[in-house]
């Protein structure tokens, strides 16, 4: 074997093309948000010299607190339905016959590769006021021929959860897959009874997955902003909306990054907490399986 | 054992819940009249409108040739990368692997943004180029992800079995790693490729004029077109995806059968 200074150099050469893209491309850019939330805006859209508080303040703006509101409180709920939805059908998952799991997992993964702006746009055309959902819930009686099913809250979240939810299934089957369904068993004829067998042996066993499934849908969700243009109108707008106004509408890049620098620090948090978890496991395991 | 019932109905409801929709999308599009609700005869004449319709050709080239440059170099790097955090334990590919790690996770939006930020600060014109630029930033981590999977299943006591027998690291590397991890890297960027067909958001925001995307003319239509022609663009777009899912699924099985 190569001594240790090649050894060195060569995992830096190896390292470094990705590094650099990424620090560049990526980390750079995230820094700069926070830092153009400093500067003040020039009447042409650009960003001015300078350092000032003026965006920061313009933070207070009343609208904000109802708005960051929605964006979270949408994002559970999302968040919960999905999960709830997510484990019964992965439990279902490992548990069928092995001829079928391939045809299960196709059916879901197809979804999660379908363009998104489609399954938005199918939506759309159901929700429509001539669509086939009003025309089924009219017949049923459960909507008056005026209700508007789009353009609000309830719109958004129904298109989120059906974003969403391949996201949470993939991850907690995955883990379902590797779980040791006697134990199961075991638990029952000790006594316990269904729901507790579930509750205290099932979940338990597959929390990996269940948290990876609460960060790939909870995350994304509070970040979205096509979903609510599309689907949600005023009174759905979701905090990257307003980024996203801020941007294209009045061309004032630092308030869209003070909004933008909000929205990083909301996601940052719960992200390097998994991160850190989860690398610290493994080689806690390796450790395990070598002693 | 009488298993609980629950789980099959709920599973039923959501495979329900995510074809229904995309069902009728496929069907409406080929339905002669302009209303959903109404079947008006079987039609082919929202696929020649849309045939006819030369935007939609200009930005499904633009698409193509950002998804293909894109790809080929997202799939070089992420690979590297790969190899990188799988070969070594050290606080580099730990904060290595933080970078590669976070871009799954950040919502599009922040990402979108912080690169227009980028853009303007560096005075670079917004065009193909920074689109290109973007998704090979989004794209990196998925292959990287991806491969660093496969390597994990990887017995590197082939390359040791190469190097005993006199190969060179050039010929370990064109003579066995490559090949072995050939359908790893293809799935990761068949995934990159899809990613950067599909993406709408990031691309927005860092898209200039003329520089139109087939993500970006399927928003603008459902703004502003006529939605039986965009229910005939997105069955398209969904056969494209089936076969892509089918041919990803062929690389990954490989894995048990060799």
């Amino acid at each position: 074997m190569a001594d240790r200074t090649s050894e060195r150099k060569q995992e830096w050469l190896i390292s470094a093309p990705s590094m650099v893209w990424l620090t560049v491309l990526f980390l750079a850019p995230t820094l700069l948000v926070f830092a153009i939330s400093f500067r003040p805006s020039t009447p042409f859209g650009g960003v001015g010299e300078g350092w000032t508080l003026q965006t920061i303040r313009e933070l207070a703006n009343p609208n904000y607190p109802a708005i960051i509101w929605r964006t979270v409180w949408l994002s559970l709920a999302t968040t919960v339905i999905c999960l709830g939805l997510a484990v019964p059908c992965a439990y279902f998952m490992a548990r069928a016959r092995a001829r079928w799991k391939p045809v299960l997992l196709m059916l879901v993964i197809i979804p999660f590769w379908t363009n998104f702006l489609i399954r938005i746009f199918a939506w759309k055309v159901l929700l429509h006021p001539e669509g086939l959902v009003k025309k089924l819930l009219l017949a049923v009686g459960l909507v008056e021929p005026r209700d508007i099913l789009m353009y609000n809250e309830n719109a958004v979240l129904l298109v989120l959860v059906y974003s969403y939810l391949s996201f949470a299934i993939l991850p907690i089957y995955a883990a379902a897959e590797k779980f040791d369904f006697s134990l199961l068993e075991a638990a029952m004829d000790l006594g316990a009874t269904r729901l507790r067998a579930f509750l205290q042996v099932f979940l338990p066993g597959i929390s990996r997955g269940l948290i990876t499934a609460a960060l790939v849908v909870f995350i994304p969700a509070l970040g979205s902003y096509v979903i609510p243009d599309l689907m949600g109108g005023p009174s759905g707008e979701m905090i990257g909306n307003k980024i996203a106004q801020r941007v294209f509408v009045d061309r004032n890049l630092p308030h869209a990054s003070a909004l933008a620098a909000v929205l990083t620090l909301a996601v940052v948090v719960p992200m390097v907490a998994v991160i850190f978890l989860q690398r610290q496991k493994k080689p806690a395991r390796a450790k395990e399986a070598g002693g | 054992m009488k298993r609980s019932r629950i789980p099959l109905y709920t599973t039923l409801v959501c495979l329900l819940f995510f074809y229904l929709p995309i069902i009728i999308l496929i069907v409406n599009s080929f339905n002669k009249s302009r209303f959903g609700s109404v079947w008006g005869g079987f039609s082919l004449r929202w696929y020649q409108k849309l045939m006819e319709n030369r935007d939609v050709w200009f930005a499904l080239k633009n698409t193509a040739i950002i998804a293909v440059s894109a790809t080929i170099v997202s799939m070089v790097l992420g690979t590297l990368a790969a190899f990188a955090l799988h070969r070594y334990r050290s606080r580099l590919q730990n904060a290595h692997y933080t970078l590669v790690y976070t871009p799954l996770v950040v919502p599009d939006i922040l990402m979108g943004m912080s690169l227009l930020l980028l853009f303007v600060q560096v005075k670079v014109q917004l065009s193909l180029f920074t689109i290109f630029l973007a998704h090979v930033t989004f794209c990196i981590s998925y292959v990287a992800m991806v491969v660093l999977a496969r390597l994990q299943d990887f017995d590197f006591s082939v390359v040791e079995a190469a190097r005993d027998l006199g190969a060179s690291t050039r010929q370990v590397v064109t003579g066995v790693l490559l090949p072995l991890l050939a359908p790893g890297i293809l799935a990761g960027g068949l995934l990159a490729f899809t990613l950067s067909i599909d993406d709408f958001v990031i691309t927005f925001f860092v898209a200039g004029p003329g520089s139109t995307t087939l993500p970006i003319q399927i928003y603008s239509m459902i703004k502003h077109g006529s939605p039986p022609v965009i229910n005939a663009l997105s069955t398209i777009l969904l056969a494209v995806t089936f076969v892509m899912v089918w041919l990803s699924q062929r690389l990954t099985e490989e894995k048990t059968t060799s």
